[in-house]
């Protein structure tokens, strides 16, 4: 049997070596989230901003432990600001994944609209991203990002697209 | 004490008190502004990170180091503007209690560097009461440079998460940081032993 994403994520973040994992949650990345809490390889607890665990993930790699931040589209788009000025500026390789609320199926219009501002966002910032939209290419791609991201020495975006996690289902029928 | 009936004190004096303290390499975060112009006027060391942007991080970029690094002692110096932009790292801070890990707050009541305008904390809002309330149990404020001297003392020696709240006047900064923040970024890696490198520097 084929292994669900949230399985090869960890595996890719072991493999290489990220271990701290501040995250602000979302539906989407809960198992994710379960499974690094129940693993001791990793650092992981919650933050009360995205800024927060991005000032988090650039210390622990500045000092050698190497870090994601996990978060939503709409976490993602608090944080232009600080993104730019320090993982950019400093050239730290601060990882983000962030669960794509806001498309193929969206119910909640707010997160359609922040949706929306993303990808501008990720191409103003001129930091490497990319979306995950197949099972198969999940190892792949989260792999070879991370170690982009960390020969580099830039920060680096991970999208989860719904077609690979299934999304966030409408908690109400369409149409009346 | 009431934190009205403090003694004001001067940034850059506290800052090169502190850094005559530190003997074992231990890592200094300053927050945006004048934070980090004085730790950098205080004298240059490897294990400094002068944060040029990015305002309301130095305390989670500490926080970052003292969770990579348990064995050496990380200082954050920062804002009370600042602080009040991600007040919510307090609360982290308490709940992850990383031991080696003090948070300075230096503040002057204002927006200092963009004009010195008041911060909304005008109104009465205590650092160390909110930081207490957050659930860190070692917060306090220090009362005049003799008892910052005792306190920071105290959290060389003991287990923190330790918050000094310091009531400052209005001087300016003694220097400005060179603004170079990759070279920046670079002496800190070298100076937290990650990175070594057979380029001077
Ligand atoms: C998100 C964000 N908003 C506003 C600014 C502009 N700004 C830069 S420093 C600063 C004031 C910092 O105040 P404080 O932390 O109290 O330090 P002080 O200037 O008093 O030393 C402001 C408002 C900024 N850099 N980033």
């Amino acid at each position: 049997m084929t292994k669900p994403w949230h399985e090869i994520v960890v595996e890719v973040l072991k493999a290489n070596e990220i271990r701290l994992i501040p995250y602000v949650p979302d539906n989407v990345l809960k198992p994710l989230i379960n499974a690094i809490h129940a693993d001791p390889f990793f650092t992981t607890f919650s933050t009360a901003r995205e800024e927060e665990a991005i000032g988090i993930v650039c210390g622990g790699v500045m000092a050698g432990m190497r870090g994601m931040a996990l978060m939503q589209t709409s976490g993602f788009m608090t944080l232009p600001n600080v993104l730019a000025s320090l993982p950019c500026s400093f050239q730290i390789p601060a990882l983000m994944m962030v669960s794509e609320r806001g498309t193929l199926g969206e119910f909640n219009m707010g997160q359609a609209a922040v949706w929306r501002t993303m990808r501008p966002t990720l191409d103003g910032l001129a930091m490497p991203w990319h979306v995950i939209t197949r099972l198969d290419e999940c190892e792949f791609i989260t792999d070879r990002t991370i170690k982009q991201a960390l020969m580099t020495q830039s920060p680096a975006c991970l999208l989860l697209s719904p077609l690979l996690t299934g999304g966030k289902a409408s908690p109400v029928r369409t149409g009346h | 004490m009431a934190e009205t009936n403090l003694h004001r004190m001067h940034r850059f004096d506290l800052t090169k008190r502190l850094v005559a303290k530190l003997q074992r390499e231990e890592a200094v975060i300053g927050g945006i502004g004048h934070s980090n112009f004085d730790l950098w006027a205080a004298g240059h060391r490897p294990q400094n990170f002068y944060m040029l942007g990015s305002m309301g991080l130095a305390i989670p970029i500490a926080l970052g180091v003292a969770l990579a690094q348990p064995a050496r002692r990380c200082f954050a110096l920062e804002g009370d503007g600042s602080l009040l932009m991600q007040l919510g790292c307090l609360a982290t801070v308490a709940t992850l209690a990383p031991k080696n890990l003090t948070m300075l707050i230096m503040d002057n009541g204002s927006y200092q560097i963009t004009g010195g305008q008041a911060t909304p904390a005008a109104g009465g809002a205590d650092f160390v009461a909110i930081a207490r309330g957050c659930g860190l149990r070692s917060a306090v404020w220090a009362t005049d440079e003799t008892d910052f001297d005792a306190q920071i003392d105290r959290c060389l020696a003991t287990d923190g998460p330790h918050l000094i709240g310091l009531k400052l006047d209005d001087q300016p900064p003694a220097a400005q940081t060179e603004r170079d923040p990759p070279q920046l970024r670079d002496r800190f890696m070298r100076g937290m032993g990650v990175k070594k490198s057979k380029l001077p520097g």
